[in-house]
């Protein structure tokens, strides 16, 4: 145990995901001897984060304004919606520069043991979204997990309603560059029942 | 198979032991509390990823240590592989086969398979219908590796709909709808999973039985009038093909189950939601264990209890042997449990093991069949024997 703010810098760091207790010790004692204006400037950044960082009215996305830079991207096709679960998970598809839609972030998936259910999560936004505007194609792009499996089951649901709405699922199967015989049975299953003609 | 060396450091009570073992019978001997079973439970543990006495990791690392390490060189078909696991405290296990890691420390299960019988074996027989259950699914991974999945994937959306049946159920209570419509999601996931569970174990069970059946009457032999035999009871057996789960009946279609799954769940849904809980499925199941006319539990004396706990593993054992490598059986310290001619019965079996691993405290106990290579286990070292 350190004496007093160290110790104080080291257990908030700790509560980070990600850093265990060695981790927020270097990270402490590394801003104990960083210059003043490094510390200033980090200061600034978590201020901002709280203070000046909303979620997009559109889509759930983290955003500077009112609505997100790709809600307002006019070159953007508005039919197809990418439905995810964390603001990262547009990140993660942003990185392709394949997909020229928009997006729904949910803000999580299904969850009772956290007590998530339909109403913690952006859904009544997404359906009023879609009765709305004129949407063509929802791709779930949830987790392939318990959690995100359940997530898209009960949106497939949902949306099977909306006439002349196509709902599409991001395929499962081998990741690219991956030799087949260090694939798991579970994956190599599933790439196996998701196979297609060619 | 054959395990060729085993390696502990910071396991148990061993902060370090290296021992290089034969095909045949290996025996360790030792006093009481010199930590002989705490080998071959390394072993258990490299083949299963967890321990035959206790249901967490922790007491797996020696105290004061930081993480254990279990390193095993098996030799199956003449192919060495060794298999590397570190045991931490508070974090995730780390594996490696060959010396490169693997993604998860679940991609190790196969290479080295064992059969594992031990006094704490008696709880199959007496112990809740869970022993049991675990058994099966145990069997069931060492069978075939890809279960490990199908029961963590079963386990993890049992919780999730169990918190959902507590919560839903309390609205209900309270006068409010719930979430009857993301209920209907977890139920089709649950028999999805539960469908390819129940449909294995019954697969297994109706291979297994005439092993099991054959296992007792060799053990027990004419000094009982009363035989053996499994079966297994399904929390849905109604709506089960009654062919399913039988020697020589047909193969369980998990397609199949997981709709029976489905429909037993909507008829006690109100029930479920009343009382909070899932109340069908895999994890409600049983292994009937019946001796003569009447359940081993409760019914069989003490004898009895034993020679049907023995029969299961060797029943296993058997099954294991007949559908591929020879997996390596381990005898911890059961010879003083047992009577004369049970004794002798399993060592004709163990005889004719690829490997067998004994422990015992007394070696006068290991039947003279079994001598093998000697280890004696004191002091924190091994030292071999003869």
């Amino acid at each position: 145990m350190y004496e007093g703010p160290v110790q104080d810098l080291i257990d908030e760091l700790g509560r980070l995901p990600g850093v265990g207790p060695k981790s927020a010790q270097r990270i402490a004692f590394h801003l104990l001897a960083a210059e003043p204006a490094d510390i200033a400037r980090l200061q600034d950044a978590l201020q901002k984060v709280k203070e000046g960082v909303v979620f997009c009215d559109v889509c759930g996305n983290v955003s500077e304004q009112a609505t997100c830079r790709i809600c307002r991207d006019a070159r953007r096709d508005p039919q197809k919606v990418c439905v995810v679960e964390e603001p990262k998970d547009v990140l993660a598809i942003e990185r392709t520069r394949e997909f020229k839609g928009r997006y729904h972030v949910l803000g999580g998936a299904l969850d009772p043991l956290s007590g998530i259910g339909p109403d913690q999560l952006r859904i009544r936004q997404l359906l009023s979204r879609i009765g709305e505007h004129d949407i063509t194609e929802v791709i779930l792009a949830t987790d392939p997990n318990t959690e995100g499996e359940a997530t898209a089951t009960y949106l497939i649901r949902l949306l099977r309603d909306f006439p002349g709405l196509t709902v599409t699922r991001l395929a499962s199967g081998l990741p690219m560059g991956g030799d087949l015989e260090f694939a798991d049975e579970l994956t190599l299953t599933r790439a196996l029942s998701g196979r297609r003609a060619v | 198979m054959y395990v060729r060396q085993l390696q502990v450091v910071d396991f148990r009570s061993w902060k370090q032991a290296d021992l290089t073992f034969e095909p045949g019978p290996c025996v360790l001997v030792g006093a009481n509390g010199q930590g002989k079973t705490n080998l071959v439970e390394a072993i258990g543990y490299a083949a299963t990823l967890g321990s035959h006495r206790v249901a967490t990791d922790a007491p797996m690392i020696r105290h004061g240590a930081q993480r254990a390490i279990v390193r095993t060189a098996v030799v199956n078909e003449g192919r060495e592989l060794t298999i590397e696991l570190e045991i931490t405290s508070g974090r995730a296990n780390r594996a490696r086969v060959n010396r490169g890691p693997v993604p998860r420390p679940r991609d190790v299960l196969g290479i080295l398979r064992t059969v594992l019988f031990a006094p704490e074996d008696l709880a199959l027989v007496r112990g809740d219908p869970g022993e049991r259950r675990r058994f099966l699914d145990d069997l069931l991974v060492l069978r075939a590796p890809r279960y490990a999945g199908v029961r963590s994937d079963y386990e993890r959306v049992l919780r999730q709909r169990n918190a959902l049946l507590k919560s839903s159920g309390a609205a209900r209570r309270a006068g409010s709808k719930g979430d009857i419509a993301t209920l209907d999601v977890w139920d089709g996931h649950l028999a999805t999973h539960g469908g390819q569970l129940l449909a294995a174990r019954l697969d297994l069970v109706a291979d297994l039985a005439p092993h099991v059946i054959a296992a007792y009457a060799g053990v027990a032999g004419s000094d009982t009038t009363r035989s053996a035999a499994v079966a297994y009871k399904s929390s849905i057996a109604d709506n089960l093909e009654p062919g399913y789960g039988v020697p020589g009946g047909d193969r369980a279609d998990p397609e199949v189950v997981a709709d029976a799954l489905l429909a037993a769940m909507a008829a006690s849904r109100s029930q479920e939601l009343e009382r909070g809980v899932s109340l069908v499925g895999p994890h409600r199941d049983e292994l009937e264990l019946i001796l003569g006319e009447a359940p081993a539990k409760g019914y069989a004396s003490h004898g009895e209890s034993w020679s049907f706990a023995l029969a299961l593993r060797l029943a296993a054992y058997e099954l294991l042997r007949g559908e591929g490598a020879e997996p390596v059986l381990v005898l911890d310290d059961v010879f003083a449990e047992l009577d004369q001619r049970r004794r002798t019965r399993l060592a004709e079996v163990a005889a004719g093991a690829e490997q067998v691993l004994i422990t015992a405290a007394v070696a006068e106990d290991v039947p003279s069949e079994l001598a093998g290579t000697r280890f004696a286990v004191a002091d924190g070292e091994v030292r071999r024997a003869g």
